[in-house]
């Protein structure tokens, strides 16, 4: 296998309600790659499913040539590093949560911090900026800084794979960009294979070299941004009327939504929309 | 540079709690004399070691047959019972949780009842009374276990509520057990459920020490994974921890601890949810301290407890729950206004 991240038919889910139907994608090392699709298409069910989170019903998922399922726990934490979409919080500090980050690495009776731990902690909270904060509670830092902390805890694994379930989510845009800017450096700097789950369309054209499409538990395209956000695509997985166009200074496409008023103020005037 | 900073601050850390396992040791000791010394037979604390040589004298016989058993038995229970309240606040991510939440000891309580009202402690020895009480906890701890855990997709705050029913059923069953029977078992099933630590059988004592002992170190293995809970079980396995496997021997560990305890002193309130949380405000939440400060912090209580008990009105003895439920209460209060003063969410 030449991909770095081979997802083979998966299909996982929450009994007989939800489950993926067969999804199969593969990531190249060193790859920004992001799932996309509507609410309730699967993306988390999937991020789950390769997280580990969720068992597997068939399918299985090799990364760098091993079978995450036939991992151990603490084997596949050393590999795949995973950040939720909420927020942790809990009254423990920014340092040692992100010391957190070396359970993986610990032995049985090995209590206390090695200190190569405190080290790489170090590292990633500086690297992250969030070494400012340091001593403050998870608790009472802002969402962007969470996510900072979270992002830092995730690095301290030292991972294979980076997997992120929207990192933006809650982040007005100058926290988002400042995440995503954070993730496309480690990405780029530390050919750190990431793989998030992005609900906004813009955002995974502009940031990720890879996207997954999802729509009713299946995959529905994959491709680079120019190939999956194009109008056709996205009205048929989001059942609703765009326009895209490229962003003007970096060429990816940039998707514009119409309101109902000005589509039917168009209808009246020229008739059926027709492309 | 600064990670060497960052090392002593985690040195600076561990020391920390190094002065306080000394300090909590200290008080121990302390509590321990004051318990030796205090009661009906003032034995002076410079008597003490000479006291001891006269194995012949009516103050040995009180240190070795009444003092010292009574602060083994509070050492044991007030230890594990914190030490219990500490897993399941961690295992089920609620500070309100405490070793009794789950029912444990009206398990306890209503096994009691049955044999005293059946008249079997009459026929079989008295000793059938710790063993039901055993029984009873038992049975509880299997039924929120099968329903709570083993049937698949669990869900750990599904198991507190089915923990909190059973307490509910298992009191009402008590109280009508309790309103059909004689007073005088009426007086025995109450003299119980309020709790003593004066309990004649060494062995029991031992068992509970034992249990106890073991229970601290078990607790001890699980000290990280305890801490990645505190981030929730979905992190937890993220960070490579058995999340679910970890809240399974834990909840066990503590329910078995628990039901001992109860078996053998009865039910003493309190320890278990004032004293974990009292260690956390003092020292933080990190597992790796909170485990040993809340043995050590729970057997201080518990004696200093037992000493109050059995003074206050003396020569007569108050239930020693008495004592840790008005204690405990105010303590707690106190805590809780602190933590809101520290702006903490525990």
């Amino acid at each position: 296998m030449s991909e770095y991240l081979n997802i083979d038919n998966i299909v996982c889910g929450y009994g007989k309600e939800f489950n993926l139907r067969e999804v199969s994608f593969s990531i190249r090392q060193g790859a920004l790659a992001g799932i996309i699709g509507p609410n309730g298409s699967g993306k988390t069910t999937l991020f789950k499913g390769i997280s580990g989170y969720l068992p597997l019903k068939s399918g299985s998922i090799f990364l760098n040539n091993k079978n995450l399922g036939k991992l151990k726990l603490n084997e596949k934490a050393k590999r795949v590093a995973v950040v939720s979409q909420f927020p942790d919080n809990a009254a423990i500090s920014v340092e040692d949560y992100v010391l957190m980050g070396r359970l993986p690495y610990r032995e049985q009776f090995q209590f206390f911090e090695p200190r190569k731990d405190i080290e790489l902690a170090e590292k990633y909270m500086r690297l992250t900026g969030i070494h400012k904060h340091r001593r403050k509670q998870i608790s009472q830092l802002s969402g962007g800084e969470k996510q900072l902390a979270a992002l830092a805890q995730a690095l301290t694994q030292e991972p294979e794979l980076l997997l992120l379930d929207e990192p933006t989510s809650h982040l007005d845009i100058t926290h988002q960009v400042q995440v995503l800017n954070l993730i496309q450096r480690l990405n780029r700097e530390m050919n750190l294979t990431v793989l998030m789950i992005i609900h906004d369309l813009n955002l995974a054209a502009e940031y990720c070299h890879y996207l997954i499409m999802m729509k009713d538990g299946a995959l529905h395209t994959k491709g680079s941004p120019a190939e999956v956000l194009n109008y056709e695509i996205i009205e048929q997985v989001y059942d609703t009327v765009v326009v895209t166009q490229n962003n003007p200074l970096s060429g990816k496409p940039a998707v514009f939504l119409v309101s109902e008023d000005i589509l039917n103020d168009i209808k009246a005037r020229y008739g059926e929309i027709k492309r | 540079m600064s990670s060497k900073i960052n090392q002593i601050r985690v040195q600076n850390r561990y020391l920390k709690w190094l002065l306080f396992t000394l300090v909590l040791t200290v008080l121990l000791v302390a509590a321990t004399l004051l318990s030796l010394t205090t009661g009906e037979a003032k034995i002076d604390l410079s008597n003490l070691i000479s006291v001891l040589r006269q194995q012949d004298s009516i103050e040995y016989y009180i240190l070795t047959q009444i003092r010292i058993p009574r602060i083994l038995l509070a050492f044991a229970t007030g230890g594990a019972l914190s030490l219990s309240g500490a897993l399941l606040q961690g295992i089920f991510r609620n500070p309100l949780v405490e070793p009794y939440t789950l029912g444990i000891s009206g398990g306890a309580a209503l096994g009691v009842a049955f044999t005293i009202v059946l008249g079997l402690h009459l026929t079989l020895g008295i000793y059938i009374l710790p063993l039901s009480g055993f029984i009873g906890a038992l049975l509880t701890i299997f039924i929120v276990g099968v329903l709570g855990f083993l049937r698949g997709n669990s869900d750990i705050n599904k198991m507190l509520l089915i923990g909190v029913m059973i307490s509910f059923i298992a009191s009402s069953i008590m109280m009508l057990l309790m309103s059909i029977t004689t007073a005088n078992n009426l007086h025995g099933i109450i003299f119980w459920i309020m709790g003593s630590l004066d309990e004649p059988n060494k062995n029991l004592i031992y068992t509970c020490l034992a249990a106890a002992i073991a229970g601290l170190l078990i607790s001890y293995l699980f000290a990280r994974p305890l801490n990645a809970l505190l981030l929730g079980e979905e992190k937890a396995n993220y960070l490579g921890i058995n999340s679910k496997a970890t809240i399974r021997i834990l909840f066990i560990t503590s329910s078995l601890l628990t039901g001992i305890c109860v078996s053998v002193a009865g039910v003493i309130g309190f320890v278990g949810l004032v004293i974990p949380h009292l260690i956390r405000l003092l020292v933080g939440s990190d597992y790796r301290f909170l485990i040993v400060g809340s043995f050590l912090g729970g057997s201080i209580f518990l004696i200093l407890s037992d000493v109050i008990a059995r003074t206050i009105i003396a020569p007569n003895e108050l239930p020693i729950g008495v004592i840790t439920g008005i204690l405990g209460g105010v303590l707690f209060i106190i805590i809780l206004n602190r933590m809101r003063k520290k702006s903490r969410h525990v």
